[in-house]
């Protein structure tokens, strides 16, 4: 069980998805205007990769090694495509605000990366919870970016108003280039934070 | 007229990259070089062309009519990918040369977003096939200009005394956003 506890923790801080491997950046910065549909985005990226690595993790001995990417692919849009359907009959105006970024899913190399490296060495349940805690990461790393926005851009978060009328944003939190500057600062602080871990984890197993 | 708006708003109002948020992977990744940069600009643009046309066909030919539109996505992806391994063996086979210069490029687009999405963008914003192929040129012409610019930025940022954990992918990430910054005074312009 701790096994599992290391593997899923490592997507979420020493291996972010986002702000350590800086892979799948697109939808980063595209979908977190605010943290509803970060939150969405983040949930529907963390289920298909979760399930992809079940697929190709399960299929490992079956599929020739030459043409495993197109079955990865393959595997991939199938799962893709579920979500799209799911969310276009149960929540319309989150497909629409997402838009052709979920279609894009299909293409994040963050989920071919993990089903090359892990999924097809690693057995069944290691998989899936690899394929969950890089999911987390990501979720994570894109309700902070979408939250922080929203609440400097809109004065709000989740769609409810925090900061009262007094508060005038500033618009620039909402568009393309703030979105850059905020992450180009978020991986900063990441970088500060898991280099302070790791010396405190140090100085403990010194000790 | 309305091509012209279509190929200059592609190219500078709603840049992929800048305003679109489109191919970062690549344009973070292969922007620290400034020929490097250029043999991707062409390469981006050379597939985005050829995959819109032929997405495009098969859309209006093939998924429409048979009532298969659920599946663009999944057709989409294994159609561009397989056509640049394709394009890849090709030029490999018959230009040796330009597979020298740009073959390693092909191989990292063949399953990137940028690709992809204007195919995509094509088929839902409803445009003919000229129009979509004159939208494809002007996108990947739009994704060469901001990645030949980040790169040639990127290269004087070498030089300068950049703090620790800024370093790498963080500063570049300051630094696409003074561009988006600078792309936003073109927009309202179309």
């Amino acid at each position: 069980m701790k096994n599992y506890w290391q593997i899923f923790k490592k997507g979420i801080i020493a291996e972010n998805p986002i702000f350590v491997l800086a892979l799948s950046l697109c939808p980063a910065l595209a979908v977190t205007s605010s943290a509803t549909t970060a939150l969405t985005m983040g949930l529907s990226v963390m289920f298909v990769i979760s399930m992809n690595n079940m697929v190709v993790s399960l299929t490992r001995k079956v599929v020739n090694p030459k043409v495993r990417v197109p079955v990865y692919i393959t595997s991939i849009a199938t799962i893709v495509t579920v979500v799209q359907l799911v969310l276009q009959a149960y929540a319309p105006d989150l497909y629409d605000a997402l838009g052709i970024y979920l279609a894009l899913i299909v293409v994040f190399a963050i989920i071919l990366a993990r089903a090359e490296s892990f999924a097809s060495k690693n057995k069944v349940i290691p998989s899936f919870f690899d394929g969950f805690g890089m999911g987390s990461g990501f979720c994570v790393a894109l309700v902070i970016i979408g939250i922080i926005r929203e609440l400097l851009g809109a004065g709000s978060i989740f769609g409810v108003k925090i900061l009262g009328d007094w508060y005038n944003a500033p618009l620039i939190m909402i568009l393309p280039a703030g979105g850059f500057i905020l992450i180009g600062y978020l991986v900063a602080a990441w970088k500060i934070l898991t280099n302070h871990m790791e010396k405190k984890q140090a100085e403990r197993g010194e000790a | 007229m309305e091509y012209l708006t279509l190929f200059l708003g592609a190219v500078v109002v709603n840049n992929f990259v800048l305003t679109k948020f489109l191919g970062l992977c690549i344009f973070f990744g292969v922007s620290k070089n400034l020929s490097a940069s250029v043999g991707m600009g062409m390469a981006v643009t050379a597939v985005m062309v050829m995959s819109s046309a032929l997405a495009w066909l098969v859309y209006h030919f093939i998924l429409f009519p048979f009532g298969l539109t659920f599946m663009t996505t999944a057709v989409f992806v294994l159609l561009i990918a397989s056509f640049v391994q394709l394009l890849e063996m090709v030029i490999k086979k018959h230009a040796p040369a330009l597979y020298n210069m740009w073959g390693i490029y092909l191989l990292l687009i063949a399953t990137n977003c940028i690709v992809l999405s204007v195919p995509l963008l094509n088929i839902e914003s409803n445009y003919g096939f000229l129009l979509s192929l004159v939208n494809a040129v002007g996108s990947g012409l739009g994704f060469a200009l901001a990645i030949i610019l980040m790169a040639s930025c990127r290269e004087k940022l070498r030089l300068a005394d950049v703090p620790k954990s800024l370093e790498g992918i963080g500063i570049a990430f300051i630094l696409a956003g003074m561009l988006a910054l600078a792309f936003l005074g073109f927009s309202g312009m179309i």
